[in-house]
């Protein structure tokens, strides 16, 4: 049974983060691929975490914490420079 | 709840400069653990010396530190919160997969009656996160925050109610005590 | 420390956090692709994703804590780091559209100021 809710999670998350990258490609501002390309980060954590029960392993975990870290920075670094034109003022 | 009796002040610009902000300390020796996932001594130890170390360190980046009040109240308030968040994401699946011709969305300004930049930002979060409404903007002098309403019939009530519902008992948890 | 519930049970219930997680990834996602102007689309990603997010890891703590190797919180990390962080860059992401001065729809109310 949890294999296959395991299945069908991630297949919901796929639909998603397709649903996404159209956003990305389709625009039509900047501030919208933004706002996709965050929201792709964090459906990629909950596929990763999902992948990581499904092999039983906690090594995804990490994986996980970093494209968080990561995903924020990125996103509040791009913001910032639409902002003010500079990153690191 | 009683009022808390005041710190002796001889002894207290030393502790706080050796040992500057302990409700932080404490969080970040609860995050070590939950990092390393394993409650051994040897565990506890090193996270209570990076605990320490690193407030330590970075002190001179830190706002002044604002003093928990009513503990029983910012408890109330997160579990209020917590269940508003449910229920926010409950309306919003409804709202967007149902007719989207029919939102009526809007710009708010939602008149600040709290002035810390600390107690603005967890305002300004709590906003973000609960039914219907994400916080876009900070007016300059930090009196008006810009909120925008996914969809909203009466602007004035809907201002009225988050003020109550979760600015009030920020209010009271942390702003009535000004440290010097 | 082995956990010897019901394990029927607890698959029903592990399965249910993961399902209910994704639903609400995949509504976020769909709220992102549908709704028609920017400040709309915020709601998305700002609510329900996080709540997504949420749920699953809530899924993953419940499965590695019963596996038999004890208790296993780390995965809320996750989940708290999303809930500080998520509010933060929406509200940031808003800031730089204003700055742009990206349109509204028409029946938006009341005005950003300039």
């Amino acid at each position: 049974m949890l294999t296959t809710a395991i299945s069908i999670a991630m297949l919901l998350l796929g639909i998603a983060i397709a649903l996404n990258l159209w956003r990305l490609i389709l625009g039509p501002s900047l501030p919208d691929r933004i706002l996709a390309l965050d929201t792709m980060y964090i459906n990629a954590i909950a596929l990763l975490v999902l992948f990581g029960i499904y092999q039983g392993s906690m090594l995804y975990f990490e994986a996980a914490l970093l494209i968080a870290v990561m995903g924020f920075v990125g996103t509040v670094a791009l913001s910032k420079y639409l902002l003010r034109g500079d990153i690191i003022e | 709840m009683n009022p808390q009796p005041a710190t002796p002040s001889s002894t207290a610009p030393k502790a706080r400069r050796w040992f500057p902000h302990p409700a932080l300390s404490l969080f970040l020796l609860l995050l070590w653990l939950l990092l390393a996932n394993d409650v051994s001594v040897g565990q506890v130890v090193l996270g209570s010396i990076l605990a320490w170390v690193i407030p330590w360190l970075t002190q001179g980046f830190w706002p002044e530190s604002l003093r928990l009040r009513h503990p029983l109240v910012l408890i109330k308030f997160v579990l209020v919160v917590l269940w508003d968040i449910l229920i926010a994401n409950l309306i919003l699946a409804v709202r967007i997969l149902g007719p989207i011709n029919k939102l009526q969305p809007a710009f708010m300004q939602v008149p600040l009656d709290i002035q810390h930049e600390f107690t603005i930002t967890l305002f300004a979060s709590t906003i973000s996160l609960t039914p219907g409404t994400v916080s876009a903007d900070l007016s300059l002098d930090r009196r008006y925050l810009l909120v925008h309403s996914l969809h909203v019939t009466y602007i004035d009530a809907a201002i009225a109610e988050m003020k109550q519902r979760y600015e009030a008992p920020l209010k009271e948890v942390f702003e009535c005590s000004p440290l010097p | 420390m082995s956990v010897s519930l019901d394990s029927a049970l607890l698959e029903g219930l592990i399965s249910f956090f993961l399902l209910v997680g994704a639903a609400f990834a995949l509504i976020g996602s769909i709220g992102l692709m549908r709704l028609p102007d920017f400040y709309l689309r915020l709601h998305g990603p700002a609510k329900a994703t996080t709540l997504g997010v949420g749920g699953i890891i809530i899924g993953s703590v419940i499965f590695f804590s019963t596996q038999g190797d004890g208790l296993s919180l780390h995965e809320l990390l996750i989940a708290l780091f999303l809930f500080i962080t998520a509010p933060v860059s929406c509200h940031i992401v808003a800031k730089a559209a204003l700055h742009l001065k990206l349109e509204a729809v028409e029946r938006t109310r009341g005005k950003p100021w300039k």
